[in-house]
């Protein structure tokens, strides 16, 4: 087997204060274009560190700069300002062919005028690795992805998906310090797709190796990934572990991209202790947890997940954020069932309710329903 | 009926243009061919008598001019990759938005007829002509230097002549890579020259065959740079054809010459294209 490296271990030390020197960092990053006379700025200031065996993702729409981002890792584009080091050495102005860092192109790259052995062991030819070593760990990393047997086919005359490994293995048998792959996955239909996730995430754990994953996919990110970086507009909007990504999304931008997600906003009625009250309508309250020193009055954003919410035909007790509205719209989606509910002020709110015991539905169209929600469901938005 | 109809269809569109090869190509082909057998003169006429001597004479007669006209189709192809390749390597690479008026830049002498263009060398290469006058008045050159009438004077003609032809299909070629592969050659440690080596020239070369074919072909049959631009030392077979046809009216042996022309052009194609197989460039290249 490959060797293996930092292991599952790596997560955890991605915690901020780790002595460990970053894999990666990006230090005040800016890459600015000139196109058509006109200078476009595609990131403006990105800050990262990226810890050793890490699977990292770089998440957000097209044109936010993830890819330009990583395109300055790999040494295909030069930032215009900033620093870019790999293990601690400034890489800024070093070429791409002499940096230990490896990609894994949108659309594979694939030599077509090589076999895949061929292709395979383009680097650790480069390299001037001796030949039975070259043998050898062509060999190992064509088991890791499961291709052995398939040496000698062109890369035109295997599947997509068959492709894909290809170009990991490529890129993984030289035992690059860091693994950068560009939506990998992006052209592989939807079964396959899942299934690369699992496996790409078992290749990552095998190898030990850093892995810097360009994604537009939020669910792909979620999945794999020990750390996101959002990107919005040339810019990091968050950057935190996925679970706390979904669950306390940074920015109106981080709470919108990633999942579905029903924004809020209304002014402070009283504040007790931690817990703000905020009203809407007559009936209704929203009770939101929040740090800082809030005062009365103020308004407050604030964004509550689908699923977190219940949706009732009577009034429901206790401590809970309760809302009061009419079901405009109720869509079956086999597991689950999708209300939306449009509030007194005339905001709409999508409520996923699990189809965990009969399958009858709580409210038909045109009913007047209660919503309800944990305070610690209610995250206030900076 | 509409199966019928279906399977006339590719008949239907191969009619025309294999109707004008079968009349303006094959038809005169075999008349030539028989006319090479014959025997006879202008004045008595000419009768078929497989007549297989203009061959042997010919050949005989001409073996240097034959030869002759290899080389500088040879030594014009060379020159013609060698100009040709970075210039289709930049508009394919660099062209940007720009591609297609720096392709019609290269096809613009096209607009200019050959002969003409070929005169205007002429004209430019002569021994007091605006370029050697000069540099001769300025003592940079030999009092007897001259170019025209030199071998290097008809190559000079024929490597430009042809030269589009060339670049075309390189072009082509190089504009199907995929810039993406050069990046992947670099990200796996390659330099500029090795990338260079093993990804851009393998997938070109496709494109470079195909613009041996199109130019050694033409450029060996040629006979107007020969004429225009040549000497008594220069003749080539086209120029020998084109005498025997035209001046002396030996049909049979200008006929014969043409054939034998033809016979080592295909035996040459096809020794290149088995040495040489696209397939098995790329395979060489890929090691």
């Amino acid at each position: 087997m490959t060797e293996i490296q930092a292991g599952p271990g790596a997560a955890a030390s991605a915690a901020p204060g780790s002595q460990q020197t970053p894999a990666i960092e990006l230090d005040n990053v800016v890459k600015e274009y000139t196109s058509h006379g006109e200078v476009v700025r595609a990131v403006k200031g990105v800050s990262l560190a990226i810890t050793e065996g890490e699977f990292f993702s770089l998440l957000g729409p097209s044109g936010c700069g993830k890819t330009t981002s990583m395109r300055m890792i790999a040494g295909f584009e030069d930032p215009t300002q900033g620093v870019v080091r790999l293990h601690g050495q400034d890489v800024t102005s070093v070429a791409p062919n002499k940096r230990d860092v490896n990609m894994v192109f949108q659309s594979y790259a694939l030599f077509p005028h090589m076999s895949v052995w061929e292709n395979v062991a383009f680097g650790l030819k480069r390299k001037k690795v001796e030949s039975a070593e070259i043998q050898r760990r062509v060999g190992e990393i064509l088991e890791v992805v499961d291709l052995t047997g398939r040496e000698k086919r062109r890369p035109r005359e295997m599947s997509g998906g068959q492709q894909q490994r290809v170009a990991l293995a490529r890129a993984l048998v030289n035992r690059p310090r860091a693994l950068l792959l560009d939506e990998p996955l992006g052209a592989l239909d939807l079964k396959l797709r899942q299934a690369m996730q699992i496996e790409l995430k078992r290749i990552q754990r095998d190898v030990g190796i850093t892995f810097v994953y360009v994604t537009h996919d939020q669910g792909e990110a979620l999945t794999m990934s020990d750390r996101i970086a959002v990107m919005n507009d040339g810019l990091v909007d968050q950057l935190a572990a996925p679970r706390e990504i979904y669950e306390r999304p940074a920015t109106k931008f981080v709470a919108g991209f990633i999942g579905t997600s029903n924004l809020l906003s209304g002014s402070v009625d009283k504040v007790n202790g931690s817990t703000a009250v905020l009203a809407l309508g007559p009936s209704d309250r929203i009770l939101a947890p929040v740090e800082e020193s809030v005062s009365v009055g103020e308004t407050l954003e604030l964004t509550v997940r689908p699923e977190k919410i219940t949706i009732s035909t009577g009034q429901p007790e206790g401590d809970l954020s309760v809302v009061q509205g009419t079901v405009s719209e109720v869509v079956y989606l086999g597991t689950s069932n999708s209300y939306a509910v449009v509030l007194a002020d005339g905001a709409e709110i999508t409520v996923f309710q699990q189809n965990a015991h009969d399958s009858t539905i709580t409210a038909e169209r045109g009913d007047t329903v209660w919503l309800s929600w944990q305070p610690q469901h209610s995250y206030v938005l900076r | 009926m509409r199966t019928l109809r279906a399977r006339l269809t590719p008949y239907a569109l191969i009619f025309p243009g294999g109707l004008w090869l079968a009349i303006f190509f094959v038809v005169p082909t075999v008349v030539m061919l028989s006319l090479s057998l014959q025997s006879g003169n202008v004045v008595d006429g000419f009768a078929f008598t497989f007549n297989w001597h203009s061959y042997v004479d010919g050949v005989t007669t001409y073996h240097d001019q034959i030869v002759r006209s290899l080389l500088y189709g040879l030594a014009a192809t060379v020159i013609q990759i060698v100009i040709g390749f970075p210039v289709a390597y930049w508009i394919a690479f660099k062209g940007a938005n720009r591609k297609s008026v720096y392709l019609f830049l290269v096809l613009l002498p096209f607009l200019v007829s050959f002969v003409l263009r070929t005169i205007s060398w002429q004209y430019l290469l002569s021994d007091n002509g605006i370029l050697l006058g000069p540099l001769r008045d300025a003592g940079l050159l030999p009092q007897d230097f001259r170019i025209l009438a030199t071998p290097a004077a008809v190559i000079g003609g024929l490597s430009y002549n042809f030269l589009p032809f060339m670049i075309l299909p390189m072009y082509v070629a190089l504009e199907r890579i995929d810039p993406r592969l050069l990046e992947a050659a670099q990200d796996l440690y390659a330099s500029r020259v090795q990338t260079f080596l093993r990804v851009v020239l393998p997938l070109s070369l496709p494109g470079v065959f195909a613009g041996v074919l199109m130019t050694f072909v033409p450029a060996s049959s040629d006979y107007v740079n020969a004429s225009v631009l040549g000497g008594t030392n220069t003749t080539m077979i086209g120029n020998v054809i084109q005498n025997q046809y035209l001046i002396n009216q030996d049909y049979p042996i200008a006929a014969a010459m043409s054939f034998t022309l033809m016979a080592v052009l295909l035996v040459g194609i096809f020794a290149y294209a088995r040495a040489l197989g696209t397939e098995d460039v790329l395979e060489v290249a890929a090691r």
